[in-house]
């Protein structure tokens, strides 16, 4: 299977998040594979993780969730609403998590270009603040990773106090 | 090591009170096992034991500095374990690697134009 252009994600100006990705595959199956649920329940989240619920209400003010999870591991919930739908070349969504790490909600625009039947997806995920941006450049996401990082916490709070 | 066996050891070597403790007295500055054996109401061997744990993670190093060997603390997979970035890039592009395949099966189902054209003329 091609890749023709791999995974990029990068901070842009103060307060956003950008994903480039390619698809060897036709715009308008990309956004359904995006927007329906018996497709996104199908690719959704890393390799042996699966999504427990995935509601989609596809109109402006509709709302979305998804709810994910490995097995035996915790859930991790997430959804939104959808603010512009205009297949298949733009999508704009909010953004919030169950359990945050960051301050509000945050604002995706994706968009879908095609050429030669590679549709290229750039998402640019906006948020309310540049704290709240770097946070998530900086934390973790799934709780494993989250644990380690207290304890992590607590080695550096031990050394500051000179423990 | 590959990066998540690298994180896994050092966050097992995390896991455990002692070595935490050790680790923030290397913060400090760098020790000898003698001078970490002290504050701990612990042996030797124990302390050394926690410390070999410590060392395979490349938390610690050893010095070499006379007769001594002191311990110092290694900054680098502190420093890798803060690496977020890398496993949010890896949650998305495990899922679009499904979302690939995924592609793959429309496209077959759902013949494009180009294709039913070369059916045609193969006919």
């Amino acid at each position: 299977m091609s890749n023709p252009q791999p995974l990029k994600i990068f901070p842009q100006g103060e307060r956003e998040i950008v994903f480039t990705r390619g698809f060897d595959a036709p715009r308008a199956l990309v956004f359904d594979a995006m927007t329906k649920p018996h497709l996104v329940e199908r690719w959704m989240g890393p390799r042996g993780w699966n999504l427990v619920k995935c509601e989609i209400d596809l109109r402006v003010g509709g709302k979305y969730r998804y709810v994910g999870k490995r097995p035996n591991g915790p859930e991790m919930g997430w959804g939104g609403v959808f603010r512009e739908i205009a297949p298949p070349d733009r999508l704009v969504c909010t953004e919030v998590f169950d359990d945050p790490w960051y301050p509000g909600e945050c604002v995706i625009t994706t968009t879908f270009e095609e050429k030669d039947g590679i549709t290229l997806m750039t998402a640019v995920t906006e948020y309310v603040t540049r704290e709240a941006r770097d946070a998530v450049m900086k934390s973790p996401m799934e709780s494993g990773v989250k644990d380690s990082y207290e304890r992590l916490d607590e080695v550096l709070a031990g050394a500051a106090q000179g423990a | 090591m590959d990066r998540v066996r690298r994180l896994d050891a050092t966050f097992a070597a995390l896991a455990d009170p002692t070595r935490r403790a050790i680790l923030a007295r290397l913060a400090l500055g760098e020790a000898s096992v003698s001078e970490l054996v002290r504050p701990f109401e612990m042996s030797q061997p124990a302390i050394s034991k926690h410390l070999k744990v410590l060392e395979k993670a490349g938390l610690v190093s050893v010095g070499h500095d006379g007769q001594r060997r002191p311990r110092r603390i290694e900054a680098a997979p502190l420093e890798a374990a803060n690496t977020w970035l890398e496993e949010y890039r890896r949650f998305w592009e495990e899922g679009f690697e499904k979302l690939d395949a995924l592609l793959e099966d429309m496209k077959a189902a759902r013949p494009t134009r180009t294709r039913a054209k070369r059916e045609r003329r193969g006919r």
